[in-house]
C-alpha cells in the first residue's frame, strides 16, 4: 500500500498527489511514468511523473479525472492509500542522456498542452539544476484549465501562456504562439519537446517541422502492464512498430503516426464511458446501461 | 497381481457447460480413484519416470504413499523436490516427461502421474499439511527477480536451505505466467496458485511486488545497497511477437499476452473488476501453442465464435494433446494449414476481416518439422472482428540492458550455464524463459532448482 501524503486540486478535474514510494522516488528521472492501481479490483492507470523528492521519498503525480478510475482516485484524500504504485517506467528523457556540452548547445522550447505541463515540469527543473535555461509554453483550452503556472515560472527561462479562448495570456493555440516566438520574436530554437493530448502533439509537430526544429513528443497510449508485456501501447514511428512503455514514451515527433495512435486510444471508449456512468450514478445505474446487456 | 494397463479416467466438466464458464475443466481424482490409479504403478527398480521429471521428484515413492493411503506422506515426499505440485499436476506436459517414460505406456496407458501429483497437492491443501520443514538460518541474503515458476522454485529451495530470500516482482501480484498467462479454467488462482505461493511464504520467503529490477532497482544496487550475496534472475519472456503484416495495429488486434493478462491477472471477465476486455463476435487466434489454445478457449468463454488459425497441420501443433482435445470438445474451430497475410480494416480503424492463404507441407526445416509452403492462388478472406496474435514471446531486455557485464545472446536471452544457471556476472544466476526463451512452467522450475543448488554451493564456499 502506498500513502497519499498530499493532495491538491489544480482545477475542478485536475489533481496533484504526492505519494510515498521511496524506491520509485530515488530512481525516477524526467520523462518516465508510473502506474497506479487504486484498489484490489482497480485497473492499472499509467500516469506521468510530475516531480519526485528523494529525501521525503515521495513521487508527485498529476492526473485529470476523465474515466472511472481517475475519478475514483480524485476522490481519495490525504492519508488514504492506493494499493499499487510501480515505476519508474519507460526510458528517461533523451535530455538526461546528453552530455553537458550537448545540452549547452541546445536552445530548448517545451510546449505543454493541458495536463502535459506535469511531465514537462521535471524536465525543465532538471535542466535548471544543471544551469541550462529552457523556454516553456503552456497552453490550455481556457484559463480555468491552466495548471502549474507558478511552479513552472520558477524553473523556466521564459514562460509563455496561451489559451484557446483568449481568457488568459496569448489568445490562440500553442502552435500559433510557437510560430510567433520563432518568426516574430526572433527565437531560434533547435530542440523542441511537446507533451499533451495526441492531437496537440500532432499539430505541434507539424508546426515544428515547418520551423525546422527537431522535436520530441511523449506518448500516452493505452497500456496494461507498462513493462512491455501486453503490446497494447504499440505505435508506428517511422516505419517501425514500437512499444511506448519500453521503447518510449518519448519518440521523434516528426515520425509518429498520430492518426493511428489517436484511433488506438479510442479502443475502449464505449467500455470506459459505461464504467464512468456506472461510477457517477452509483446505485441508481441500472446494470446493462442501455438495456442491451452489453456493458461491463 | 495382474498388471492393469488401463488408467482410471479423470472426471471433467461437461464440454458444453464448461464452454460458458471459467471454472476448472478437470475435476481431478478423489481418494478412492487416486488409490486405485496408484496401485497400477509397478514400482520399477530403475524408475524411468524420475529421469523424465525436470525436478527429479521420486515419483514411485510418493505413489507408494498414495497406494498406502498415506496422503500426507505423499505430500511431504513431493515437497522435497517441488514447491508447486498443484500447479505442475495441472500444467506439466507429463505425456512427454514422466508419463512418457512410464513402462506401462509401452503396452497401454502410462500411470497418470500428473493427476496423482495434483490429487496429492490438493489433498495437502485441503488438510493443511505443514510443508515448512527447513534448515537453520544461514545468515545470507539472496534476491530472486520474478515471482514466476523459476523464481518461486529457486526461492523455495533456498529458503529450505536456510537462506533469507526476497523475491522482487514487477507486477502487483506474485505468480508470473501462473497469474497473468494460464487461465482460471486450467489453473485456479485463489485455491491453487495463491496457496502454493503462500506455502513458499511460510518458508520465510519475502515477496516485494511492484519492484521492476532494471528500473526501480538495479542488480548492482541489490548487491551494493541492499546487502544481497547472490541474485537469481527468473524474469521470464514477456515481450509478445507480432507478424509484421499490414493492418496489425488496427483496433481489434491484440497479443495473446494482452488478452490473457486482462482476463487472468486483471479479472476482466468478472463484473466487479475495472479492467475491460474487448472480444468481438468472431475471433481468430493466430498460432498453435498452449497459449493460443488458452486464448481461443478464453475468447469462447467470453461469448465469441473462436478459431485457431495455424500455418502447419494438426500433427505439428505445439500445444499439448490434452489442450487441443479440450479445445475441440468445447467447440474451437481449427483452421489449419492457413496463414494470415493481411488484416482488413474498416473506415473507423476496426478489424473487419483477414486475408489468408492456404498452405501445404513441404520439406522438413531446421526444426525437423515439415515446413509449410504457400499454395499459389489460394487467397481467401476470413470474416473476423478480432485477431489475437499468439506467436510466442521473447525476454524483456530491461534487466540485461541495465546490468553491466551481463551477457545476452542474439535472441536477447541471458547466457547462463545449463547445469548451474551461472551468468557472465559472479553471483548472478538465471533460469527459465529469461534464458531459454518461451518454454514450459516445469522447465523453468527445473532451472530454478538447479540454480538454487548452485547458489547454495557458491555461498557455502
Amino acid at each position: 500500500m502506498y500513502k497519499i501524503v498530499k493532495k491538491e486540486m489544480l482545477t475542478d478535474t485536475i489533481f496533484l498527489m504526492e505519494i510515498l514510494a521511496p524506491r520509485v522516488a530515488s530512481s525516477a528521472l524526467p520523462g518516465q511514468f508510473i502506474i497506479v492501481k487504486n484498489s484490489d479490483k482497480g485497473e492499472r492507470i499509467p500516469l506521468t511523473i510530475c516531480d519526485y523528492d528523494t529525501d521525503k521519498g515521495t513521487v508527485t503525480i498529476v492526473a485529470q479525472a476523465v474515466g472511472k478510475s481517475t475519478m475514483e482516485l480524485m476522490n481519495y484524500s490525504e492519508g488514504d492509500q492506493v494499493s499499487d504504485f510501480v515505476g519508474p517506467l519507460g526510458r528517461p528523457s533523451d535530455l538526461c542522456e546528453m552530455s553537458e556540452e550537448e545540452l549547452k548547445s541546445k536552445n530548448i522550447i517545451f510546449i505543454a498542452g493541458g495536463v502535459g505541463a506535469a511531465p514537462v515540469y521535471p524536465q525543465v527543473k532538471w535542466l535548471k539544476e544543471r544551469g541550462i535555461g529552457a523556454d516553456v509554453i503552456i497552453g490550455a483550452r481556457t484559463k480555468d484549465l491552466l495548471i502549474l503556472e507558478d511552479k513552472m515560472s520558477e524553473v523556466a527561462e521564459n514562460l509563455y501562456i496561451s489559451t484557446d479562448d483568449g481568457t488568459y495570456g496569448y489568445n490562440g493555440r500553442v502552435t500559433d504562439l510557437l510560430k510567433e516566438l520563432a518568426e516574430k520574436q526572433g527565437k531560434s530554437y533547435n530542440h523542441a519537446v511537446a507533451i499533451g493530448p495526441m492531437i496537440m502533439m500532432k499539430f505541434t509537430s507539424m508546426m515544428t517541422k515547418e520551423l525546422n526544429i527537431p522535436t520530441v513528443v511523449s506518448l500516452n497510449p493505452i497500456m496494461v502492464d507498462g513493462t512491455g508485456m501486453c503490446g497494447a501501447c504499440r505505435v508506428t514511428v517511422g516505419n517501425e512498430v514500437k512499444f511506448a512503455c519500453v521503447d518510449g514514451p518519448e519518440f521523434d515527433g516528426h515520425l509518429v503516426n498520430y492518426d493511428e495512435a489517436m484511433r488506438r486510444q479510442t479502443m475502449y471508449k464505449t467500455e470506459e464511458g459505461q464504467a464512468r456512468l456506472r461510477y457517477e450514478e452509483g446505485a441508481t445505474h441500472k446494470n446493462g446501461g442501455c438495456g442491451c446487456g452489453g456493458d461491463k | 497381481m495382474a498388471i492393469n494397463y488401463t488408467k482410471i479416467p479423470v472426471r471433467e466438466q461437461d464440454p458444453k457447460v464448461r464452454a460458458t464458464n471459467f471454472k476448472e475443466v478437470c475435476l481431478g481424482y478423489n481418494e478412492e480413484e487416486a488409490v486405485l490409479e496408484a496401485s497400477r504403478c509397478l514400482n520399477c527398480p530403475k524408475p524411468m519416470c524420475v529421469t523424465g521429471c525436470p525436478v527429479n521428484i521420486d515419483i514411485p515413492a510418493f505413489i507408494k504413499n498414495i497406494k498406502e493411503k498415506d496422503f500426507e506422506g505423499a505430500a511431504k515426499e513431493i515437497a522435497k523436490y517441488s514447491s508447486l505440485p498443484a500447479v505442475c499436476g495441472r500444467v506439466c506436459p507429463q505425456e512427454t516427461q514422466c508419463e512418457g517414460r512410464c513402462i506401462l505406456g509401452n503396452k497401454g496407458d502410462a500411470v497418470s502421474i500428473g493427476k496423482l501429483e495434483r490429487f496429492t497437492a490438493d489433498w495437502s491443501r485441503e488438510h493443511n499439511v505443514d510443508l515448512t520443514a527447513k534448515e537453520a538460518p544461514k545468515g545470507k541474503k539472496v534476491a530472486v527477480i520474478g515471482a514466476g515458476p523459476a523464481g518461486l522454485t529457486c526461492a523455495g529451495d533456498l529458503a529450505r536451505k536456510g537462506y533469507d530470500v526476497t523475491i522482487f516482482e514487477a507486477l502487483h501480484k506474485a505468480g508470473g505466467v501462473l497469474e497473468y498467462g494460464i487461465p482460471e479454467f486450467r489453473l485456479p488462482k485463489e485455491t491453487v496458485v495463491k496457496t502454493e505461493i503462500d506455502n513458499i511464504k511460510k518458508l520465510g520467503v519475502k515477496i516485494e511486488t511492484n519492484v521492476i529490477i532494471g528500473r526501480t532497482l538495479t542488480i548492482d544496487q541489490l548487491f551494493d545497497k541492499e546487502g544481497f550475496s547472490a541474485v537469481f534472475i527468473g524474469s521470464g519472456a514477456g515481450l509478445p511477437k507480432f507478424m509484421g503484416i499490414p493492418g496489425e495495429n488496427a483496433n481489434g488486434v491484440f497479443s495473446a499476452n494482452e488478452m490473457l493478462t486482462r482476463v487472468n491477472l486483471m479479472k476482466a471477465y468478472l463484473d466487479d473488476y475495472d479492467t475491460p476486455v474487448k472480444i468481438g463476435k468472431k475471433v481468430a487466434v493466430i498460432g498453435g501453442g498452449n497459449v493460443a489454445m488458452d486464448a481461443a478457449r478464453t475468447a469462447l468463454r467470453l461469448g465469441a465464435e473462436s478459431h485457431i488459425v495455424y500455418r502447419r497441420a494438426e500433427e505439428q501443433l505445439p500445444a499439448r494433446a490434452e489442450e487441443v482435445h479440450h479445445a475441440k470438445e468445447e467447440g474451437i474451430i481449427f483452421d489449419l494449414l492457413t496463414n494470415p497475410t493481411e488484416i482488413l480494416v474498416d473506415e473507423n480503424g476496426n478489424v473487419c476481416g483477414m486475408n489468408c492463404v492456404r498452405m501445404k507441407l513441404g520439406e522438413p526445416d531446421e526444426s525437423g518439422r515439415r515446413s509449410p509452403v504457400v499454395i499459389e492462388g489460394s487467397d481467401f478472406t476470413m470474416e473476423v472482428d478480432t485477431v489475437i496474435m499468439s506467436l510466442g514471446t521473447s525476454p524483456n531486455p530491461l534487466i540485461s540492458s541495465n546490468t553491466p557485464g551481463l551477457e545476452i545472446n542474439r535472441r536477447k536471452c541471458i547466457i547462463a550455464e545449463e547445469e548451474t544457471g551461472l551468468t557472465s556476472r559472479e553471483g548472478v544466476y538465471a533460469g527459465g524463459d529469461a534464458v531459454t526463451g518461451a518454454a514450459t512452467v516445469i522447465l523453468a522450475m527445473g532451472a530454478g532448482k538447479k540454480a538454487a543448488a548452485a547458489i547454495d554451493e557458491y555461498l557455502s564456499k
